[in-house]
């Protein structure tokens, strides 16, 4: 300090959201400004524990299946994906290629009913100035009905194949207890074609909204596959090359603890930042999707925006509706039934790994599988708690540019940025009551 | 259930959808009614519901949903304050009315459950059981199922509206699977099912999918548990505790089969239900 000036009082910001809403789980957001530089960022997670990776120990694959499905009720089925791959990796088992097709048409449901739930009940009432979908209603009802409309066939084509839309039944280690008959899968296609349209209006609607300006370079990460989009197989890519086998996540990342914070984080060996999700995808992955899916990327001129600004992923989520409910018709239309449902396999023991990806991104699984076969130890590696670190360092770097605004319209910009990662805080259990401090 | 019921002329009951510790897909459940959502939302006034809204409400409540099993102390504390804003409180799912998959931890010592996960579990806090919401406060109505059927939450809210008590039914999964004319397969194919045992809901999901019920809408009143476990296939000594130890394992008869079959897998170590710590009461 210069002698004769008087000691001059820090000016600080303190930006907090005790509960944040139209958020999967509990979690709140803390934000401390002082004189227009961030000191503190952080993502709270308050959801209480539920111990899964304890809870599955001593289980068998099958049993494994339905317990890890109750770790998020929007999106069991990525975590029955990413444990049934590991579980007939680590046996050998090769399924039915008619098998393989239900699932990924499983996968298409719940994406579609999640990236619906996000796109406009989660995310759109930011960006239109609501406080809820049900409130967009009473303006645009049309619109919010066949939002609804879109959802339910995503949630008819999760019933069809697993019995129900949150926690289905069928899966199986091998294939499914049951499949669909073609009748009862052609039976929805009507439907399908008429969510198909709405998702292409969902692009044009949100590639129109208002957005934010903020641009930033993220470290992406997805799989990537020889011809498919991302979804249940592929290697882990990432924009700055890695390339690893879907059993491999350990090879590159880590949860750990930061020095000075209680927080549990994923990040490269390197201790890098990195973001999941349906921007990663697109990024890394476009040349696999379904062709009406590029198209209505294309159309908007969007890719590069939705790489860059993270309120941009309601794009790159619509699109992804576009092609998951293409991609459902043309397995519809190509669909024989198996075979047999599910292929014969012996349990032993072994390491079992993989990576499917989840509405929200990449999700790891990991289990050792003890002398008969069960579960010795257990890990599992959520998106959101992948992308937790991401977006605390997007919050920091995106807070110098609403600091002007009033308080609560900043706030509310935060809370909206947030919600751009599509955080599932149910999922991300294992970090939770830890806090991230920033402060040196 | 009483209380709640309104009146023709008066004002629109005034909601709210909360959760503890759960997955939310019994919540998400509400928004999966997508033809009768925006109905819904017209004929109740819907004051809390995070998930779904901004706009927060702390009370009162003509209804309240709740979501979740009880297993932190704040979480306590908040229900017992919610339970004063409301006149009608209604529990959905199997983790409210039974405690969940995670009640399993209830068989084992809290600290090294918390070990496993966490690596600095000392800075994790969580009661020494996760239970269910009556345990702790009184209970109008249950909703029960991982997850709950949208068939009874519609039947819960139509009552509402009109003030009656809704029509649930308490009789076994094999009383649904019968009249949809599936295959017994305890029968054909000898496989373990929690049928007979088990309250309806769901349709009778697993069975016309050709695996056994595992039990997710919990026991049904005057379950005989001693009798399936005797006689009907894969219920060999070395399996039973598994076959009840899932989603409603806390919930009696079944915890008592769990208990007299050395507890639930993974458990480490297995105190007998005498051992385990008490439960917490009425307030």
């Amino acid at each position: 300090m210069t002698a004769g000036t008087r000691p001059r009082r820090p000016r600080t910001q303190r930006f907090e959201v005790e509960g944040l809403t139209r958020v999967e789980g509990e979690g709140s957001l803390k934000l401390v400004v002082r004189d227009g530089e961030v000191v503190e960022a952080r993502l709270g997670i308050f959801e209480a524990p539920r111990y899964f990776e304890r809870l599955v120990q001593g289980r068998t694959p099958d049993e494994v299946l339905d317990i890890v499905a109750r770790i998020c009720g929007i999106c069991p089925v990525a975590y029955q994906m990413s444990a049934v791959h590991a579980f007939e990796d680590a046996a050998g088992v090769e399924v039915d290629p008619a098998v393989r097709a239900l699932r990924r048409l499983l996968y298409c449901g719940e994406w579609i009913e999640s990236h619906a739930l996000h796109v406009y009940f989660l995310h759109a009432p930011d960006f239109m100035g609501y406080a809820s979908a049900i409130e967009l209603a009473r303006d645009h009802r049309v619109l919010v009905e066949r939002a609804l409309a879109l959802k339910k066939a995503g949630n008819h084509l999760v019933s069809l194949v697993g019995g129900r839309p949150i926690h289905p039944v069928s899966v199986r280690v091998g294939g499914f207890y049951h499949v669909p008959t073609r009748s009862a899968m052609t039976a929805l296609r009507p439907d399908l074609t008429a969510a198909l349209d709405i998702a292409l209006e969902t692009v044009t609607i949100v590639a129109g909204l208002d957005t934010p300006d903020f641009e930033r370079e993220p470290r992406l990460v997805s799989l990537r596959h020889p011809t498919d989009y991302p979804m249940n197989e592929g290697r882990i890519v990432s924009t700055d090359g890695l390339d690893l086998a879907p059993t491999d996540w350990e090879a590159a990342f880590e949860e750990d603890q930061v020095g000075w914070s209680n927080a549990l984080q994923a990040r490269t060996h390197a201790g890098e930042v990195y973001l999941l999700g349906p921007s990663s995808r697109i990024t890394l992955a476009a040349g696999q999707l379904h062709p009406r899916a590029a198209e209505a990327l294309a159309a908007t001129g969007l890719a590069e925006a939705i790489r860059r600004n993270p309120f941009r992923s309601i794009v790159a989520r619509a699109v992804e509706l576009v092609h998951a409910t293409a991609l459902a018709i043309d397995i519809i239309d190509d669909y024989r039934p198996p075979e047999r449902p599910a292929a014969p396999w012996t349990a032993g023991p072994g390491i079992a790994a993989w990576a499917t990806e989840a509405p929200r991104g990449l999700l790891f699984h990991r289990y050792e599988l003890d002398e008969r076969g069960r579960v010795a130890t257990a890990r599992i590696v959520p998106p959101t708690s992948q992308n937790q670190a991401a977006i605390e360092a997007d919050l920091t770097d995106f807070a110098p540019s609403v600091l002007d605004l009033p308080h609560d319209a900043a706030t509310h910009r935060f809370e909206q940025l947030i919600r751009s990662y599509d955080p599932c805080i149910s999922c991300a259990t294992h970090f939770l009551d830890l806090r991230v401090d920033r402060r040196p | 259930m009483a209380t709640a019921g309104r009146r023709s002329g008066t004002r629109r009951l005034r909601v709210g959808v909360v959760k503890f510790a759960s997955c939310d897909g019994c919540q998400l459940t509400l928004l999966d009614l997508e033809d009768e959502l925006l109905a819904i939302a017209e004929r109740f006034d819907i004051v809390e519901f995070p998930e779904a809204t901004s706009r927060r409400s702390a009370g009162p409540f003509d209804v309240l949903l709740v979501e979740g099993s009880v297993s932190t102390e704040e979480q306590l504390e908040e229900l017992l304050r919610l339970r004063r804003e409301t006149t009608t409180l209604v529990t959905i799912g199997a983790c409210a009315t039974a405690g969940g998959i995670q009640a399993i931890r209830n068989w084992s010592e809290p600290g090294p459950w918390a070990a496993a996960v966490y690596p600095r579990p000392e800075l994790v806090s969580s009661l020494a059981m996760a239970t269910p919401v009556a345990d702790h406060v009184i209970v109008d109505a249950e909703l029960r199922g991982c997850p709950i059927d949208p068939g009874q939450l519609l039947e819960l809210l139509t009552a509402l509206v009109v003030g009656r008590r809704p029509q649930l039914p308490d009789e076994s999964v094999c009383a649904e699977c019968k009249r949809r004319s599936a295959t017994c397969v305890v029968v054909a194919a000898g496989v373990a099912c929690l049928g007979p045992v088990t309250r309806t809901g769901c349709g009778a999901l697993c069975p016309v999918f050709g695996r056994g019920c595992y039990g997710c809408f919990g026991p049904r009143g005057g379950a005989n548990v001693t009798s399936l476990v005797a006689n009907a296939p894969g219920f060999d000594d070395d399996l039973v505790s598994a076959r009840f130890a899932g989603f409603t394992a806390w919930a009696e008869p079944f915890r008592s089969v769990i208990d007299g079959h050395g507890g639930p897998p993974g458990a480490a170590p297995a105190p007998t239900a005498g051992d385990a710590p008490a439960r917490g009461g009425r307030p």
